[in-house]
């Protein structure tokens, strides 16, 4: 042991002391081109714990997970694991799993063709005679299921069950591998309250069994549910371990942000709220689109934000996407300043003035190997149509434009956009949409994944725009950031449109009566 | 098992389509040319003679479109594979086992050098193996532009070993019993159909290699090793190819080449109408057996109807293939509907 | 534009580079490949039927340029097409005979049929790809196997003739010019779509729907109309080319139009330093690309390679070209320059 080592801490010695840690990481660096992604580091998880590791974007969180399981190296530190007197060095996942450390990831790692219980099975299956002894398979999966309160059955597909059943077979399947330490790794991203209940509960039963629980989220009603030690890092910097109730929320969140929230509370300018509504910009009567949002009226203003809230996969991002004909409505009939509009794709929105960032930055919104220039004018050259391209010269001059309005941080207008942070990337699709001089503005979660300073300007950004006549329609899982934005809400739960709210019933308990509904 | 019942989804019905489809074609044949015999069980039989070859490189094509790949080499490999067995034992005197084994092994090889480089190299596996079917083709004319036709008396006595069955025989005009038979070679096919199943069903590399073609990333994080299963499941369907192409040589007894051009098509064909997914993680090797059955029906109508040129059933093949993929992606789609 | 042009004079060096390998090689194989002299009042010499002979493949791998980029496969179907193309013009130009001297019907019609059909093909796996979503090779596939039946069906499974020496001027040379009549149509065909890519916003267009079609579907682009597009281009590039190649030998062979050529222009667009996964491209590059497939044919048809061996090593020059385009490799590559410096390490210390 090298305790006596002069640089570590007290409370760090307190730890190696105790008796019933699983796992210890130590004094763990790591640098990527150009970023100190983690300087001295360390993370002590205890048995039967649910330990949370919290942080803001580019805190380090992910790249501390990814340092445990094997996926990135590490430059420097120990990771020691109960049961072993040597340091371990995980060079995979698998590695990682045969020292007992599983991870269950946000995106459910399930072969949704195979059965349940191959699911559970695959790769260890239990054999007779070198075959594969489905029957034997089947009644162990059944077990182990009941062994956790999963009642389902076994033999079906796993592509038929939901999300939070999955998530649990990918929790329940670690478990079986005998880990000692399960990271959680934002599972309850797209699970609704019942289904975060549900896994809580197993979270519950496992810890009771011993389990180490790291528990990645960025929800904070559900760390101080379901934890009970909070690790909080920032900057590639470990901040400190903190018993859950030795530690208030507003402190986490100030430790997490390393200052305060007052620079956010001032953007919203006082006396909004007397404004009078402009004109109807945006009227929907009885759109829906089968399957995802029910048929719904909504009018839209012209120079306010209207929110979109409600739980995820309540039918925000559906609404939104079946104004801008991202799904194309199925019924009902959209109104533009009183004109009717056929929405058959996208394009015919923008041409009626709309503009959709999406929720999903990578996957719908950027278009990778292309340039920031090539980035930012795509859609206005789509809305003017292949035959009248823009000039190289108006190119340029609306890039840097938009490169100087918005702050973004890029080396040359022709940096290929996958090179640029995820905040930056944002700001160039906010920039694209700029330049087509929307009248309707759709921000579908503008602010997910990225660091706090852009998340102000962008918030600064929507007020201003609205000041300027613009609707704008807001969505996001955060209230507070809600509240502060927006001029009007729209409630969804269970794929219909429930709800407004205006201005002056704009508080968080409002709100969140009115997510959950009435009858409770 | 009653569980299982329920389990019909859109893929066994896929399964279920194909089945119906040969029973009816079959029993239309047997209307349309009763005169000429189509109904005796000698020319049902004769489906599987004259598509052992193929039954058995269908079931490697079902392999890798299992996990998500494909192989247009397969064509080019049966030809070249004639074609050394014709050169090996006609111009360099080999025996028939030798020339057989040596067959084989090349087929094992081949399958190694596509399956690392899709596995290993990540290159997509239809540019692999393209550039495979125009080297095994290139191969083929390397070795000989000339017909060789063989005359190996071993090989000649596979190919001409009659096997008898006890049943289905009948008395003809001249009150002769006329007895069923079938060739070696379809044994060899219906062996390796059951092999393979087990080994799909039954053993943790039949099993990954489902995994895999059911999400690749996934089958990554179980701790699946990826990269070897495919190229195991490359190789294992290098070797099916040569085998298939040693079975079509009993056939044909010869090596050209322009031999079983376009063949990659009738396995994709077969495998694919057998329910087999393009996009991976489901398929039966059963269905593609099925698959070969249907198109060796068409093949046996065009015969039988004697005008027709044989070009109609390498399209009448297509336009199957085409309408089997069009219901696929109409499967896809509604499920894709469904989930939401 | 300092950047700009540092950024395509680095893309187009490896296609370039490749090119000068081949023609030294073309070179060292027969000495007198730059020799230009004239026959028949028309130039004359190895390079010059490069130029000429590559007329195909040069046209086909600029339509397939423009499928790779879009929709991240390869359209195989396209020496297919050919054939059909050119049975179409053929036989209606022939008025269904074998072989004739003199037109039966106006052969300007018959190729403006045939390019039609050839279009139609295109849209048939425009359909299929962009529409239906299948995969590009195995929607192509189809016209692959099936299309040189239909050729054959169509010329009912004879060679025919058109033994019209207007009819091989397209193909040849047109009296009184001393340049290869392809050449020009070679031309035409390249700087009319480069305009197109580059004075219209066609170019982005392809490109952002190959990158990413969900978010070019968003910011207004019609996805599958732009991918229906190109494999109808794809088409419209393979009835010219099927066409030249009907006039050079004046008749429609269902079985060796556009033989293995798809391979030629798959290469031409690899060689051009295109990722065949799609995405940016570069129609420059492709065209550098088919002249260094020509080169090497006509090199190894100089080395008496014959024509049905020539598969054999352009599918090595695939299978090199790819590996070498896979991130993979260089991965490979850097772990066991890992491995071997640290064992270095190891034998030092």
């Amino acid at each position: 042991m090298r305790l006596s080592l002069p640089h570590l801490s007290l409370w760090k010695e307190r730890c190696f002391m105790e008796q019933d840690v699983v796992l210890t990481m130590r004094n763990i660096s790591k640098n990527f081109p150009g970023v100190k992604a983690l300087q001295n580091v360390d993370f002590t998880l205890r048995k039967g714990e649910i330990h949370a590791l919290m942080g803001e974007n580019g805190a380090g969180k992910s790249t501390l997970i990814k340092v445990l399981t094997g996926v990135e190296e590490f430059e420097s530190g120990e990771i020691m694991i109960d049961g072993k007197n040597t340091a371990i060095i995980n060079r995979s996942p698998q590695e990682a799993q045969s020292n007992g450390i599983s991870t269950v990831y946000q995106e459910v790692n399930l072969c949704p063709n195979l059965s349940v219980a191959e699911n559970l099975y695959i790769g260890r299956e239990p054999k007779k005679g070198g075959m594969i002894d489905w029957r034997t398979m089947k009644k162990k999966s059944r077990e182990l299921l009941e062994g956790l309160d999963i009642h389902i059955d076994v033999s079906v597909a796993v592509e038929n069950y939901s999300i939070a059943i999955q998530q649990m077979l990918a929790i329940a399947r670690a478990v079986d591998m005998s880990a000692k330490v399960l990271i959680l790794d934002e599972p309850t991203s797209s699970l609704d309250d019942g289904e975060v209940e549900k896994l809580f509960t197993l979270m519950n039963r496992l810890k009771a069994q011993g389990v180490g629980i790291i528990f990645v989220t960025h929800f904070l009603e559900q760390v101080y549910a379901v934890c009970d030690r909070i690790t909080v890092l920032r900057n590639g910097t470990l901040v400190g371990e903190y018993k859950v109730e030795e530690l208030p929320r507003v402190q986490l969140v100030a430790k997490m942000m390393g200052k305060d929230f007052d620079d956010l509370a001032a953007i919203k300018k006082e006396g909004a709220s007397d404004k009078t509504k402009g004109d109807v910009v945006i009227s929907a009567k009885k759109l829906g689109h089968k399957g995802t949002i029910k048929p719904f009226d909504l009018d839209i203003h012209k120079g306010e934000v209207i929110g979109l809230t409600g739980l995820l996969g309540s039918g925000r991002s559906e609404l939104a996407r079946s104004i801008y004909g991202a799904d194309k409505p199925d019924t009902g009939e959209l109104f533009v300043k009183g004109q009717k509009l056929l929405v058959g794709a996208p394009l015919d929105a923008m041409m009626a003035g709309m503009a959709y960032l999406p929720e999903n930055r990578k996957e719908e919104g950027i278009i990778a190997d292309l340039s920031v220039r090539e980035n930012i004018i795509i859609a206005l050259q789509a809305k003017r149509g292949m035959f009248h391209l823009l000039s190289k010269k108006e190119q340029e001059e609306f890039t840097d434009k938009y490169i100087d309005i918005l702050q973004i941080k890029t080396a040359d207008r022709e940096t290929p956009i996958k090179q640029l942070s995820g905040g930056n990337q944002q700001k160039v699709i906010l920039g694209r949409w700029l330049l087509t001089e929307p009248d309707f503005l759709i921000l579908d979660e503008p602010t997910r994944g990225i660091d706090i300073g852009t998340k102000t300007e962008i918030q600064k950004l929507v007020l201003q725009l609205a000041e300027q006549g613009m609707a704008v329609m807001f969505i996001s899982s955060e209230i507070e950031e809600m509240i502060r934005t927006c001029s009007r809400m729209a409630v969804l739960r269970d794929g219909s449109k429930v709800g407004e709210l205006e201005e002056s019933e704009l508080h968080q308990n409002s709100i969140m009566k009115a997510i959950a509904g009435g009858g409770n | 098992m009653k569980k299982e019942g329920r389990k019909l989804d859109g893929n066994s019905f896929l399964l279920v389509i194909t089945i119906a489809l040969f029973v009816v074609m079959y029993i239309i044949g047997i209307v349309l040319f009763k005169d000429q015999g189509f109904a005796k069980t000698q020319n049902f039989l004769n489906l599987f003679i004259s598509n052992a070859g193929l039954i058995v490189i269908a079931v490697g094509m079902t392999i890798v479109m299992i996990t998500g790949g494909i192989d247009i080499s397969v064509g080019s490999v049966v030809a070249m594979v004639c074609m050394i067995l014709a050169w090996t034992m006609e111009t360099a005197g080999w025996g028939a086992i030798q020339a057989t084994i040596f067959v084989l092994v090349i087929g094992v090889v081949f399958g190694f050098v596509q399956g690392w480089l899709v596995a290993y190299l990540k290159i997509q596996p239809f540019i692999v193996t393209l550039a495979g079917m125009f080297f095994a083709r290139g191969m083929t004319a390397v070795i000989s532009k000339e017909m060789i036709s063989i005359k190996n008396e071993m090989f000649l006595s596979w190919a001409q070993c009659k096997i008898y069955l006890p049943f289905g025989g009948y008395t003809n005009k001249k009150g002769m019993l006329i007895k069923p038979y079938i060739y070696p070679s379809v044994i060899i096919a219906i062996v390796v159909l059951i092999v393979i199943f087990i080994v799909l069903k039954y053993t943790k590399f039949g099993r990954s290699i489902y995994a895999i073609g059911g999400n690749e990333q996934s089958a990554l994080m179980m701790g699946l090793n990826v990269k070897r299963t495919k190229l195991k499941a490359y190789v294992l369907e290098g070797f099916l190819a040569s085998l298939g192409g040693f079975l079509f040589c009993l056939n044909t007894c010869s090596g050209f080449v322009e031999q079983a051009k376009g063949l990659e098509m009738d396995a994709i064909a077969s495998s694919v109408i057998g329910g087999t997914l393009l996009t991976g993680g489901v398929g039966n090797v059963f269905g593609s057996l099925f698959g070969v059955l249907i198109k060796g029906t068409i093949e046996a109508f065009i015969t039988f109807q004697g005008t027709l040129s044989s070009w109609w059933t390498r399209i009448t093949i297509a336009a199957m293939l085409c309408f089997f993929i069009v219901l696929q992606s109409i499967f896809a789609a509604a499920k894709e509907k469904n989930k939401k | 534009m300092e950047n700009i042009k540092k950024l395509t004079s680095k893309r187009l060096f490896m296609p370039i580079f490749c090119l000068a390998v081949m023609l030294v090689a073309a070179v060292i194989a027969s000495p007198d490949f730059f020799k230009i002299g004239v026959q028949n009042g028309v130039l004359y010499g190895r390079i010059i039927d490069v130029i000429n002979r590559g007329s195909e493949v040069v046209i086909l791998a600029v339509g397939m340029t423009l499928v790779v980029s879009a929709s991240a496969g390869t359209d195989i179907s396209v020496g297919a097409v050919m054939a059909v193309v050119a049975a179409i013009a053929c036989s209606f130009t022939a008025g269904g005979q074998q072989s004739v001297n003199e037109y039966i019907n106006n052969p300007i019609l018959g190729a403006l049929l045939g390019i039609l059909v050839g279009v139609l093909c295109g849209c048939f796996n425009g359909f299929l790809v962009a529409k239906l979503k299948i995969q590009p090779m195995v929607a192509t596939l189809i016209l692959f196997t099936a299309g040189r039946g239909i050729a054959q069906l169509l010329t009912n499974g004879q060679i025919t003739y058109v033994r019209v020496e207007s009819y091989k001027m397209l193909g040849a040379s047109i009296p009184g010019v001393p340049i290869p009549t392809s050449i020009f149509v070679t031309i035409i065909m390249v700087v009319l779509t480069m305009l197109l890519l580059k004075k219209t916003a066609m170019g982005l267009y392809i490109e952002s729907v190959g990158i990413n079609s969900r978010a070019a579907r968003l910011v207004g682009l019609k996805s599958t109309m732009i991918i229906f597009m190109v494999y109808a281009f794809s088409g419209f590039c393979a009835s010219i080319a099927g066409l030249i190649n009907s006039s050079r030998i004046y008749s429609a062979d269902a079985n060796n139009i556009g033989l293995n050529l798809e391979l030629d222009a798959i290469l031409a667009v690899a060689l051009g330093g295109n990722s065949l996964a799609g995405g940016k491209f570069s129609l420059l590059g492709s065209v550098i690309g088919a002249y260094t497939i020509q080169t090497l044919t006509t090199t190894l048809y100089a080395v008496s390679v014959s024509s049905d061996q020539i598969p054999v090593y352009k599918a090595i020059v695939v299978v090199i070209i790819v590996s070498l385009q896979s991130p993979e490799l260089g991965k490979m590559i850097r772990r066991l320059k890992a491995k071997s410096s640290a064992q270095a390490g190891k034998g030092a210390a």
